[in-house]
């Protein structure tokens, strides 16, 4: 490997691991001082009581990373709705966020309307793929080639569209998530382990299985079929995939279509959690910090780094929020993000950039 | 202007035997720019023809009107026609060109960096219709052509050497089943041996699968050990074509792209005012 040879010797300030090992030490050192302080101490306070407190109440540690998982695998999913529309067209969709939102108002609009459950899941599906066509034909055709800028304020277009239309047809009242009649199980089952009780929401069991199972279905579609293949393709090279008579509108269209599925999957599970309102929007802003830490380009990394935002945002509002008066968990995950920023700008699992010259 | 190219009568009505006819092409980037002015060249069926000529000449130009790729630089097809296996192709999108059987192998070659060699060369099968066994029979046998492919089967292409690439890139055109590749620059960044190999190969291609070349190169000599045709273009116009023998045997030619001149030198301005001259008025 000639590169390798003409490559400058890397400083020890740039190996990862010396740098995490100084981080490492730097935090221990700390710790050691917290201890010897008393425990009013402001240091012990951050780097002591915590952890004392993991220890001493494991049940109480359990419930909070089971509940930041939980909400981890969802923002992994509002994530992965982005990363597909990102490597596929190069566009970072504003527009997933609503897109969520309308899916599941589209669904629980048609149920009021007197279309059986099931059937509106799929009436729904259809609408989603109607959008997909509409906003290919309507939006990305016409601006092709533009600066990619322009299709990100694109996409702000798309988001007003939508709420507008989504009000318009819906009106703007929260809805209950028509949980019950898709057969989404209720209630709580209440663990004794790590001598304590830990309860586990049976609807968190489940969009947490559902969700782990369409970002199965997601990657093994994307590695093993042709179209999966050529949308790989298109995302290392829009103009080689032309030259090979992939059809990038045809891409586009499959790929938008994708994304509403899982935004109206989100959207269902999100939705039976709290409620449909357009308030889940900011919930898919989440997926922003998700997607500096995962790498915009990474299926795992989507998924990785939605599990580290949902468990840390938890357990840093569960054992730090207090210290500040809580509430931190609304900002916490920009600044996971930001830290891992200085390490890593390309995300935990971004493409290295291959190039031959 | 564009009169001087006007005189093959073969372009305006192309014979049975031919695969590809450009009659006159313009072409503009952006509405402004032109850069094609009235290019017309004719591709017999299974013939391998080289267009040559320097930097800027119009050579990818002309294979991307071909193509339709020009459409996704901003360029368009402003005046001509192009036929392609007796059918007008000037609108078609890429996609259907290739279904039909006319594929470009693009200039710098254009792997699928991260997909696997093996990845990239089955992209290249995806406008067929005829099903995984045919695929499969074909990637064996883009193996037997490919040796090489084969051991770096799955390598990312990214990491594998410039003439692996080229031979993806040709591998992954040859799935598609085409008549006919519009082969741009292939010599670029290779080795002498290596572009020895792959002028070997588009000659195997020819000879054994009857697929018809039209080769873009630099490489004058090497195209025209090759070709069986040669076009000259400069400044988006052809300046002379002839048989690949006539042309290598051609002073002008040997002067300005062979680079063996015999006798007194001439200068490089009165040489092609010559030229031009020659060509204008004959």
């Amino acid at each position: 490997m000639s590169d390798i040879a003409t490559r400058p010797a890397p400083s020890l300030l740039a190996s990862p691991m010396v740098r995490f090992g100084l981080i490492l030490v730097a935090i221990l050192l700390a710790i050691a001082i917290g201890v010897r302080l008393d425990p009013t101490n402001t240091l012990y306070a951050i780097f002591v009581d915590p952890f004392q407190q993991m220890v001493q109440a494991p049940d109480l540690l359990a419930q909070t990373v089971w509940e930041g998982l939980v909400s981890g695998v969802l923002y992994a999913l509002i994530a992965l709705g982005f990363v597909l529309i990102f490597k596929a067209s190069g566009v970072f969709n504003f527009a997933q966020g609503i897109m969520v939102v309308f899916a599941a108002l589209t669904l629980v609009g048609l149920y009021e309307k007197g279309v059986p459950a099931f059937l509106a899941v799929i009436i729904t599906l259809g609408v989603m793929f109607a959008l997909a066509v509409t906003i290919e034909r309507v939006v990305l055709r016409p601006l092709v080639n533009q600066p990619d800028i322009i299709l990100f304020m694109a996409t702000f277009g798309i988001t007003y569209f939508l709420i507008g239309f989504g009000e318009a047809l819906f009106g703007g009242n929260p809805k209950q998530m028509i949980a019950d009649q898709l057969w989404l199980p209720r209630g709580a089952i209440d663990l004794k382990i790590l001598g304590g009780l830990v309860t586990l929401q049976k609807i968190d069991i489940a969009a947490a299985v559902i969700a782990s199972l369409m970002i199965l279905l997601l990657a093994l579609f994307f590695q093993y079929t042709r179209i999966g293949r050529a949308l790989r393709a298109v995302a290392d090279s829009h103009k080689a995939a032309l030259s090979v008579g992939i059809s990038l509108n045809q891409i586009w269209v499959i790929v938008w279509f994708t994304a509403g599925i899982v935004a109206l999957i989100t959207g269902i599970m999100w939705g039976a959690r709290s409620d449909v309102s357009f308030a889940l929007e900011i919930v898919a802003l989440k997926a922003l910090p998700v997607l500096i830490l995962g790498g915009f380009t990474s299926i795992p990394g989507a998924i990785v780094g939605g599990l580290i935002i949902g468990i840390g945002e938890k357990i840093g509002e569960f054992y730090w929020g207090p210290l500040v008066g809580g509430g931190i968990e609304s900002w916490l995950a920009y600044f996971i993000a930001l830290a891992f920023l200085l390490f890593r700008p390309q995300g935990l699992f971004g493409d290295k950039i291959i190039e031959r010259i | 202007m564009s009169t001087a190219t006007l005189e093959k009568p073969a372009a305006t009505a192309p014979a049975a035997d031919t695969i590809l006819a450009l009659n006159n092409i313009e072409v503009i980037y952006d509405h402004v720019v032109l850069v094609l002015k009235g290019v017309s060249l004719t591709v017999p069926r299974k013939g391998i023809v080289a267009i040559l000529g320097a930097n800027g000449a119009g050579k990818t130009t002309t294979l991307k009107a071909i193509s339709n790729l020009l459409k996704a630089e901003r360029g368009e097809v402003t005046k001509g026609s192009i036929v392609f296996d007796g059918e007008r192709v000037d609108r078609m999108s890429p996609s259907e060109l290739v279904r039909r059987g006319c594929i470009q192998v693009m200039e710098g070659r254009h792997c699928f960096g991260h997909l696997s060699i093996e990845e990239n060369l089955l992209t290249g099968a995806f406008t067929r219709r005829d099903g995984n066994a045919a695929i499969k029979r074909d990637l064996e046998k883009i193996y037997e052509t490919f040796p090489r492919l084969k051991q770096r089967r799955s390598s990312q292409a990214g990491y594998t050497s410039g003439g692996e690439q080229q031979m993806c890139a040709i591998g992954r055109a040859m799935m598609s089943k085409p008549k006919m590749i519009l082969l741009d620059e292939p010599s670029m960044g290779l080795a002498p041996q290596i572009v020895e190999e792959i002028f070997e190969i588009v000659r195997r291609l020819n000879a054994e699968d009857g697929v018809s070349f039209l080769v873009a190169e630099q490489n004058t000599n090497m195209a025209l050990r090759y070709a069986t045709y040669g076009y000259i273009m400069e400044t988006g116009r052809v300046v002379m074509d002839g048989e690949a023998a006539m042309l290598r045997e051609n002073e002008d030619v040997k002067e300005f792209y062979l680079g063996v001149a015999e006798g007194n030198k001439k200068s490089f301005r009165e040489v092609k005012s010559y030229k031009r001259r020659k060509r204008w008025l004959s």
